[in-house]
Formats: structure tokens, sequence, C-alpha cells
């Protein structure tokens, strides 16, 4: 009999930081206490609090180890499993909560970052066995897709998706319920249609995606084969980046487990619907994130976008109709089934229904994934659930929506979070990466680091995204270099609205958004490279120099052993009280490199 | 799978698997398992609790649990007994047997096994 279960993150995350060592010294000390009967080991997906892995949540008290390490592991089994002592130096202090009586205040569910939490699409994640179909039936797993086979007509199952207000979750926002509707009723004498699912996440700092198809594959899978049997299609294709390994081969595992449950394949049900999935692997191209050129890339093609329309639900893969969603709208699917469009809708704000998942990155405590309500605000993601910036530092912009978004200033901290808020404050939902920046953040670099990415991902095909991005981060990169001028601040203006206006597709119309929003936000910053010839966040290297306080100096000479280009030597002056005469740096030699200011004990080098 | 009710039956099958994940129940049994309770027994006692709750279809309501030394050492094995409203019963000195009664009489039954408190055994 089970009486407590072990569960080991086995998301990327964990799994990088040893989460697999963990498991398998478990499984040695369960053995060697004699507990295999009572104890169960189970590999889950991702619980969100990636900064804190590997992470071991043991049930049914819910205690919530972090950073565990094999060395760890003996004593968590012989103390909690075996003597049921919590191991409090492991525990995760941030608990938020008080004590009561002896139940040890420990569990996740008690953390100031999940309380704020509301997870839909990522319910069964860090909760299920990713590799077990069994669990995710037990978790109601297939019933929605039994229940629209046998009670709901297909514009009945539209009509529930429309009602419910769902949007596409990869970055446009796009009614789910409309785009299924189009495809069932646009091309009516249609022989084959096709269900496609975007996970070609690409955005740097975006990992929801990954998150839901290595911690529940089988509610992807589950979605696609309601969204087939709602626009009338018996296909459907996983387009997922190669670089996501473990996400792959869960897949791989889910799609053949339906298949022998028959929750795929032929006549599923015994309703006659017949509906099949398979996988193709990006070579990760950003591009191919985009829908044409995604469904490009499936027919064997080279990952290349085209003008729309024809849009993809009238003439979309292999020239038939298609729908394309991401991951996450797809895990929204089968809970809106089950529950109803009036519960799904009844989360969120007035446009924006639902909850999204962020990936929280950058400058923040608890770097992870979270799912919030639409219209929480930036300032309760980042304050509440992110834990705050590290160091005692201050917040100066959260960047979201990728190479496509734009940076949200602190006085916008309050405003909730949906679509259309966030687009007239000039970024974008994009597929829900989160980067907060600091004080130490300099926005030009910001601004220039998302054009680098645009410019290696731009595809070529059109000269206002091929050449202009190029252009745009030539401007760019002379102004970090101290020799912009005003004038370009106002071409680089006019080029932004220039690609946004002629690219051909999503990459080249957003990859100025970037620019823009900082141009928008921080135009202070740029002038003062501009002008003053200074970056004000000291990061640009051709705009700093490396002093030393020849009063702080005590000539140790620390600073010379470190530095790489030999820049820096004795000088003949000896300040009042010191020993040694005081060093200098040769501007000249040096890189900047700031070997030399984290060498010094007594804080005698500055950068300005 | 032919219908749903196949999809049905694995799913009450598993749902003793994952209801332990599903958060707490309104009935915390713990159960003391310090090195002296587990001297004292109480192994067989938790594991007739785990059992039992199970079999008499509990396992929403029931989350069993343990603890470590309860600092009762001479009553041990000590069962606690939390009810959200109601105040904590201590059990001392337990068996698998009586582990039964009192899965019988008080969670299912709802009135606590009063000769086998702690108020009874002092």
């Amino acid at each position: 009999m089970i009486r407590a279960q072990v569960l080991i993150c086995g998301g990327t995350g964990c799994t990088s930081s040893g989460s697999k060592a963990i498991q398998q010294a478990f499984n040695e000390q369960i053995e060697i206490a004699g507990l295999s009967e009572e104890v169960k080991l189970v590999q889950t997906g991702c619980f969100g609090l990636c900064a804190l892995g590997p992470v071991v949540i043991i049930y049914p008290d819910g205690t919530f180890y972090s950073r565990v390490t094999t060395d760890d592991v003996p004593e968590i089994v012989s103390e909690h499993l075996l003597k049921g002592r919590v191991v409090e130096r492991l525990v995760y202090a941030d608990t938020g909560a008080e004590k009561v009586d002896n139940v040890a205040d420990v569990s996740l569910s008690d953390t100031a970052f999940y309380k704020a939490q509301h997870r839909v699409a990522l319910r069964n994640c860090g909760v299920i066995n990713p590799e077990n179909i069994d669990e995710y039936i037990a978790m109601d797993g297939y019933q929605a897709l039994g229940k629209v086979l046998t009670e709901m007509t297909p514009e009945e199952v539209i009509d529930v998706v429309l009602k419910s207000g769902l949007r596409g979750r990869g970055g446009a926002g796009f009614p789910t319920g409309r785009k299924w509707s189009m495809a069932r009723t646009l091309v009516p004498d249609a022989d084959q249609k096709y269900v496609c699912c975007n996970a070609d996440e690409g955005d740097p700092g975006a990992f929801m995606d990954r998150s839901v198809l290595e911690g529940d594959p089988h509610a992807v899978l589950e979605a696609m084969a309601i969204a087939g049997y709602a626009i009338g299609a018996n296909q459907g294709f996983i387009y997922v980046r190669a670089e996501y390994p473990i996400a792959v081969s869960r897949l791989k595992i889910a799609i053949q487990q339906a298949h022998e449950y028959g929750l795929l394949g032929k006549n599923i049900f015994g309703t006659g619907f017949d509906f099949d999935i398979e996988l193709r692997l990006g070579a990760g191209a950003f591009v191919c994130g985009e829908e044409t050129a995604l469904m490009t890339s499936i027919e064997g093609k080279r990952g290349e976008p085209r003008p729309r329309p024809p849009f993809p639900a009238v003439k979309g893969l292999f020239g038939k109709p298609t729908i394309l969603n991401n991951v996450e709208t797809y895990a929204n699917i089968p809970q809106i089934i089950l529950k109803g469009a009036d519960w799904f809708a009844s989360m969120g704000t007035e446009k924006s229904k639902g909850t999204k998942v962020f990936a929280l990155g950058g400058k923040i405590k608890h770097t992870g994934l979270v799912e919030v309500p639409m219209g929480t605000t930036l300032r309760q993601i980042v304050e509440e659930i992110g834990g705050g910036i590290p160091n005692g530092k201050k917040f100066k912009a959260a960047q979201t929506g990728g190479p496509s978004g734009g940076c949200i200033p602190a006085e916008h901290l309050d405003v909730p979070i949906d679509y259309d808020n966030l687009i007239a404050i000039g970024s974008m939902m994009g597929s829900g990466g989160l980067i907060v920046m600091d004080e130490d953040n300099c926005m030009v670099d910001i601004a220039k680091f998302f054009l680098e990415f645009t410019v290696d991902e731009s595809c070529g095909k059109c000269t206002p995204c091929r050449v202009g991005t190029k252009r745009l981060l030539e401007m760019l990169t002379k102004i970090t270099e101290g020799k912009g001028t005003m004038e370009d601040l106002d071409e680089m203006e006019e080029l932004c609205y220039y690609i946004k206006n002629n690219a051909l597709c999503g990459l080249g119309q957003t990859a100025p958004n970037p620019v823009l929003s900082t141009l928008r936000y921080f135009r202070d910053e740029y002038v003062a490279h501009i002008v003053d010839k200074k970056c004000p966040a000291g990061v640009c290297k051709k705009l700093l120099t490396y002093k030393i306080d020849r009063e702080k100096c005590i000539g140790c000479g620390m600073c010379a052993r470190q530095c790489p280009a030999a820049a820096i030597s004795k000088t003949d002056y000896t300040a009042p009280g010191k020993k040694l005469p005081a060093m200098e740096i040769d501007p000249q030699k040096c890189v900047k490199c700031g070997a030399c200011m984290a060498a010094c004990k007594f804080k005698a080098i500055s950068k300005e | 799978m032919k219908s749903l009710a196949e999809l049905a039956a694995i799913r009450e099958k598993m749902k003793d698997r994952v209801v332990l994940r599903e958060g707490q129940g309104d009935i915390r049994v713990v159960v003391g398992m310090a090195t002296c309770g587990i001297a004292a027994g109480a192994r067989p006692v938790l594991s007739a609790f785990v059992e039992g709750v199970a079999n008499a279809g509990l396992s929403d309501k029931v989350t069993v649990t343990q603890t470590g030394c309860i600092g009762i050492c001479q009553y041990e094995p000590v069962v606690e007994v939390f009810e959200s409203g109601k105040e904590k019963v201590t059990y001392v000195k337990m068996t698998a047997d009586k582990a039964k009664e009192v899965i019988e009489k008080h969670l299912k039954g709802g009135s606590p096994v009063a000769e086998y408190t702690i108020g009874q055994n002092q």
C-alpha cells in the first residue's frame, strides 16, 4: 500500500541541474530503507520554480524541498520518509504562512510564489507523471474528448470555445473559436483538413510551451483531437523544435500510449471518428514560429513565410484548410469543454479571458513559470509572485513579448496585463516571456540585443526585414559606441515604422518594437549615449572608463595581476597613511573587462 | 479502448494514486513515527490507517501522514486526528486493531473512540 509519494521534477531545468541522479539515489535509498512497498517515486513535469531546482515534493504533506543534491537523499529518506521528520534545512524558506500546530508549513501551495497563481494550462504540470497516461486519465484526462464525441456536435464545440473568449496564446491573440469556425465553414467541400500545433517556441526567455509538453503532453493531444472533430480534420501535426529533446521524447511516448488505448487512431470511443497525430521536428529557425513558414516547413520545404491571404483556414498545409494553435492554447481546451465556457470566461478581463502563463526571467528572485488570471498587474507578478529584484536593486523595466515585444517601464507597473493593454503601452503579450531588468541594464543595449537576434533570424525573403533590421542594428551599434548623432534617432524611428509597415510577416513587422518602446520610454538614455557619450547603466563598454582612486589605493597590485591586457601599473604617488604607491589604469590599453574592479578589496576602482 | 465506460474504469482505478497529490483532506491522521514510535510498533499502525482509509473509501476526505516525536514516548504509538473546526483527538498506545476501530467509529462515524484517547490512559 502506497502511503507517500516522492515527486521529482523531470523538466528541462531540473534535469540539467541533476534531477536524474537524484531519482536514482532515491530509488536506492528507499530500497535500502525497505520502503519500496510504501513509497512511490514519480517523475513529473515542471513545477515552475526553476531557480530552486532540482525540486522534490513529498506527498501527502506536500513538503517542498529545493536545491536537493544526491548527498541530501539519504537524510530525506531516513528522516522524512522513515521517521516523518521534515528536513528543515532543505525546505524552501519563503512560505509566507504561519505555522499551524504541528502541521509543517512547508507545503508548496503555501508559498507566496504559488498562492497568487491560478493554474489552468499548467494544472497537471508537476502533479502527474507525464509518461503515464493512466495518471492523466485519473485527472479527468480524455473525458473532454469523450464528451465531445458522444454528446456534442462540432458546431456546439466551436460555440463553447467561442463563448469562452479564449484567444491564441502564441502572441497575436486571435480568438480561437473564430479560427476554428472559419476552418469548418469557409471551404465546405474540402476533402482533407489539418490540425497543427505550434510548439516552435523561439522567443528568448520563453519556455512555457516546453513545460506544458514536458509536464502534460496528453492535454495537447486531447485538445488537438477535439479540434479535429470540431473542424472536420482527422490528421494532426505537432511542429516542435528539436532543441527540446525531453518534450519530443515525452510526446512520442504520449502518442504511443494514446494509440494503445485507442484514444488516437481509428474509430475513437466507437464513434467512427478517426484522428491521428504526427510529430515534425524543427531545426530551430525563429521564423518557423510564424504560421505560414511553419506549414511550409512541415511540407518539407525551406521555412519561409508567404503573404496572407489566403489564410490557413482556407489554404494552409498542403493547400488544405488548416488550423494552427499554440501549445498553451490547446492546454486550455479540455478544461473549457469540461467546465464550460462560463467558467473560463469568469476569469480575466473583459476582452482577455482565462489565465496566462509567463516565463519569469532576468533580474528576479524566483526565475520560473507562473500562471495568473489575465488582468493581474505587472507589479503583482514581479513583486509578489516573483519575489522582487535581488540585491536591493531598483526595478527599471520588464520586457514582454521577446523580440516582437517591448519594454514596460516602472510607471506602468500597475497596468492590468491583457492583450489590449500591453499593445496600448507599446509592448505585446507575445508567448509570455517576461524579462525583468534593473538599474544595471542599459536600455540601448537591450534593444541592440533583440535586434541582433532578429538580424540573425530574419529569413531573408523580404527586403524591409533583411536589410532594414541590419541597418537598424548598425545605427544602434553606432550609438552604443558613442558615435551616434541626434539625427540618427529620428532616422532610426522613421526606419522602424517603414519596416513595420512593409515587412512580409510577423517577424519583420514586430522586429522594430524593442527599439520603438525603448525610444518611447527611455529616450533620455539614448540621449546620454549620444550627447554626453555616457552609458548611465555602465554597460556599453566603448563609453566606459575604469579609474583607480589613488587616495584609496593601497598599492597591493591585485588589480594588475588580474588585468588581461597589462594595462595597470604603479604610479609614483603614495597616499597618506598607505605604505605602497598607488596603481593607475592606462585607458589606451584597458579592454574594460572589469576584472580589476572585481579583484579590488578596497573599493578603490570605479567605472563611469 | 472502446467506450467511455472503460475510460471511467481506468479513472476510478487510478484515482487513489493521484488523490494523495490533490492537497489535503478535511481530516488529517498523523502517526508519530520517531524512533520511539517505530520501536513501539507505529509502522503496522500507519499501514493499518493507510489501508483502512483507502478500503473505507475515505481517501478524498482523510489524509494519513506521519510526524516525528510528539514528546510522550511512554504512550507510543501515538496517533493524532486533526479535523478543521474540532478539537484535536490524541490516541495513545495504538495497535493495528485499534486503528481499524478508530477508522470505523471516528473517521467514518464521527465520534472519537474515548477509551483509546490520552485522557482515558493517564
